[in-house]
């Protein structure tokens, strides 16, 4: 007599716990024969406030860790990715993946995490300035994490969606709260449990399943939300989201008109959307005749 | 318990022979239009609203009012100069930026005069800084023309296309440079407009554009008030808009523009935490908080408005402060010896004494500097507030005026959770001798700019722009070029 399989249950994650949603809701997601595969949250403004206030307890902690340290927290996040592999890309099959999409697909989320962890701890030199001011002062200009981030992720991806967005915005110090594809959302919850064993503070990444269609409007006009971030086609939604966005100067970036598999939809400027550049001044001392200063 | 305040009588053993700069050199037109496709035109609605001398309440000169026709024309005219300016080299368009920062520092006194009279600052602070430092960023962005591939490493940077520009009363001359110049150097053509209580020197500006021989449509600089504005903010022909001025205003903006794909900056308002430590040289604090809150009579979008004195120092700190204050000549900003000049309009001044009086109501402890107003013109006097506490409006929202609110603190971590707990998040400033703490502070004050041991220093070199709701994007520097182009 053949086993009894066990089956997973698909929670979110907040805050470095696996909740169901606190509405209590679900969708159902269906393989191509229209089986339930999985019963999925369905989550509510109450879990994404919920997720905010874990975000924002955590990113102080986050950024100020060593940008060295940050490095390495993803690049055992990758790890993590690697020894999961074989699960993702079945998981990603059972949502409808050919075998070599699937296998491609979660490639690329190592690599590009990989990639990420190596910006930690240079973006900085890029984006930094020492400025020659005319007078007599050391001036210089640094990039600091914006704060929390909401992403509203890549829908016709699994993981690499997931991946290209948070990727950028923890590397460079935020905290941030993400929406995972509706269609797609098994690997959201596996990737969860990655970030769960790979030293990431809990808060750090927070990762909510349900319809953008319900959840951009709460994304966009919570006021303790420094940036969004969108990476879908909805007109409508965008426009909600920026108009939402001036109730308290939130930074809006969207990133509809990326190719996600290519390289081009990796680079340091995705890390520096998400930061604020800040610029110190202090004088120096004039001894002796010539005038001192950088 | 209140003990009787002693005052110092400085004026008793001296005191300064007026030093009035002369006005005769400037010239000034009766009326100006707008400044469309190299040369100035009559506005479609044929109405003008008059400039005044804050200062004197006297009419300087009447300037046209821009309806939405005339803002159509001017971005007509941006449209149709953008292809050709765009596509010069750009070692080309960095000449003719040169030539304007050249032609802006040979006029320069006519400038500072004519900034002087129309806004209200001291002539020592037009002529010392809005003045040098408009001509300065003209002359940093040029050189950026021809090396923009150079600032942004593996990216081939293009100009964006027409930016409308928006400009505040405080730094009318200023504000212009530091928008018009970075569009330029980036291959973009803009539309200007100047706030409408100080249109005079973007006007003579526009002058010197026309004469610097700048191809025609390059620069529009037009004039009006807020439906003016709102026109070039709603243009569906612009692709950036660029603002600095209130947070109220910038969000509107932002709202506004939320179902186009225009790029936006904002430079927003601000509420600066101004912190003094134990171990602080305390006279030079002092000059620094009178810096922070008095120049430019604190319309100052990083005014260093809220001043935290740590406990064991704060009855010295208050005491030199105020004896300090008592120094400050308050009077004609076209004397040279002015400290502190007119206020920018009488819609500010009222603006400014509600909440002095908001201030008194909360039960805070109001100390003004005991100087003589003169009997015409918007004047205040530099103005501190004791005894006031995070909660009170005067400590939470932006006065744009030499009003000061003073709180005390035990600990770094109280300073910085006090500092840091507003909406605004443009600058801040640092007093300690001690090189450790100041960079502890540094980085964890949530602000664009930061100065230690100094404030309000500017400089083109320099990115200049706030976090939160101060708004976004940055002016000055490298940084400063990001916000016109794509990539």
């Amino acid at each position: 007599m053949s086993r009894i399989e066990i089956q997973k249950t698909y929670k979110i994650y907040i805050g470095g716990q696996f909740p169901r949603t606190e509405s209590g809701r679900y969708y159902p997601l269906k393989n191509k024969k229209g089986n339930v595969i999985a019963n999925i949250c369905l989550c509510s403004r109450k879990d994404f406030r919920n997720a905010e206030v874990a975000a924002r307890g955590a990113q102080s902690g986050w950024g100020s860790k060593a940008a060295f340290n940050r490095a390495q927290i993803l690049y055992r996040i990758a790890e993590m990715l690697e020894g999961r592999k074989e699960q993702f890309i079945s998981e990603l099959v059972l949502q409808g993946s050919t075998l070599a999409a699937a296998k491609q697909e979660v490639e690329v989320s190592i690599d590009r995490m990989v990639y990420y962890s190596g910006w930690c701890d240079k973006f900085q030199a890029i984006y930094s300035s020492v400025n020659p001011v005319a007078s007599s002062h050391f001036n210089f200009s640094v990039p600091e994490p914006t704060g929390v981030v909401a992403l509203i992720a890549d829908e016709n991806t699994s993981l690499l969606g997931l991946v290209t967005a948070i990727a950028p915005v923890i590397a460079g110090g935020n905290a941030c709260v993400v929406l995972a594809s509706e269609s797609k959302p098994l690997c959201a919850v596996t990737f969860a449990e990655v970030l769960n064993s790979s030293d990431l503070p809990g808060g750090v990444v927070n990762i909510l399943t349900g319809t953008s269609a319900e959840l951009h409007e709460h994304f966009s006009n919570h006021m303790d939300v420094n940036a969004v971030i969108y990476y879908r086609n909805n007109k409508a939604e965008i426009k909600t989201i920026k108009e939402n966005a001036s109730l308290n100067v939130k930074r809006v970036f969207v990133y509809n008109k990326i190719n996600i598999m290519s390289e081009k939809a990796e680079s340091p400027y995705f890390i520096f959307d998400t930061q604020e550049i800040k610029t110190t001044w202090h004088p120096i001392e004039n001894i002796g005749t010539s005038k001192a200063g950088y | 318990m209140s003990k009787k305040e002693v005052k110092l009588k400085f004026n008793a053993a001296w005191d300064l022979a007026p030093a009035p700069e002369d006005s005769k050199h400037v010239s000034i037109k009766k009326q100006y239009d707008l400044f469309i496709n190299g040369e100035f035109v009559k506005p479609n609605s044929k109405k003008y609203f008059a400039t005044y001398n804050p200062a004197t309440d006297e009419k300087i000169s009447e300037v046209a009012d821009a309806d939405e026709k005339d803002v159509d024309k001017a971005v007509k005219a941006a449209r149709a100069a953008f292809g050709k300016w765009s596509k010069l080299s750009g070692k080309e368009r960095g000449k003719y930026i040169y030539r304007i920062a050249r032609l802006i520092q040979e006029r320069a006194r006519e400038f500072a005069v004519i900034e002087t009279m129309d806004g209200g600052k001291p002539i020592r602070e037009s002529r010392d800084i809005d003045v040098p430092l408009a001509a300065n960023h003209f002359f940093y962005y040029a050189g950026w023309a021809d090396k923009l591939e150079y600032a942004f490493p593996n990216r081939n940077p293009k100009p964006l296309g027409v930016a409308g520009q928006i400009i505040p009363w405080n730094f009318p001359l200023l504000m212009a440079a530091w928008k018009i110049a970075p569009a330029l150097a980036a291959g973009n053509t803009v539309v200007l407009k100047p706030a409408e209580t100080t249109p005079l020197t973007a006007l003579k500006l526009a002058e010197l554009i026309r004469d610097s021989g700048l191809p025609k449509g390059v620069v529009n600089i037009i004039t009006g008030a807020g439906k003016t504005g709102a026109a070039i903010v709603n243009h569906p022909d612009i692709n950036k808009i660029a603002f600095t001025g209130s947070t109220n205003v910038g969000k509107w903006i932002q709202k506004s523009i939320a179902g186009t794909d225009k790029k936006c900056t904002l430079e927003l308002g601000g509420k600066a935490a101004n912190i003094i430590f134990e171990d602080a040289p305390l006279d030079q604090a002092v000059e620094g908080i009178i810096n922070g809150i008095f120049f430019n009579q604190g319309h100052v979008c990083c005014a260093g408005s809220r001043l935290f004195v740590q406990e064991s120092v704060a009855d010295i700190v208050i005491r030199k402060l105020k004896d300090r204050m008592e120094t400050l000549k308050v009077g004609d900003p076209m004397d040279k010896n002015t400290d502190i000049g007119a206020i920018n309009s009488k819609q500010q001044l009222l603006k400014i004494q509600e909440y002095i009086e908001i201030g008194k109501n909360e039960g805070g402890e109001i100390y003004q500097s005991s100087c003589s107003l003169p009997k015409k013109g918007n004047f205040c006097k530099p103005t501190i507030f004791l005894n006031v506490s995070q909660s009170h409006r005067i400590v939470q929202e932006e006065i744009f005026g030499p009003v000061l609110a003073i709180q005390t603190f035990r600990t770094i971590e109280e300073v910085i959770e006090k500092a840091n707990n507003i909406p605004y998040g443009l600058s801040a400033g640092v007093w300690t001798d001690k090189g450790s703490k100041i960079f502890n502070l540094t980085s964890k004050l949530k602000a664009g700019v930061v100065w230690a041991n100094t404030y309000n220093k500017f400089d083109p070199t320099s990115p200049f722009g706030g976090y939160k709701e101060s708004g976004f994007g940055r002016e000055g520097g490298l940084h400063g070029l990001g916000a016109y182009l794509q990539f």
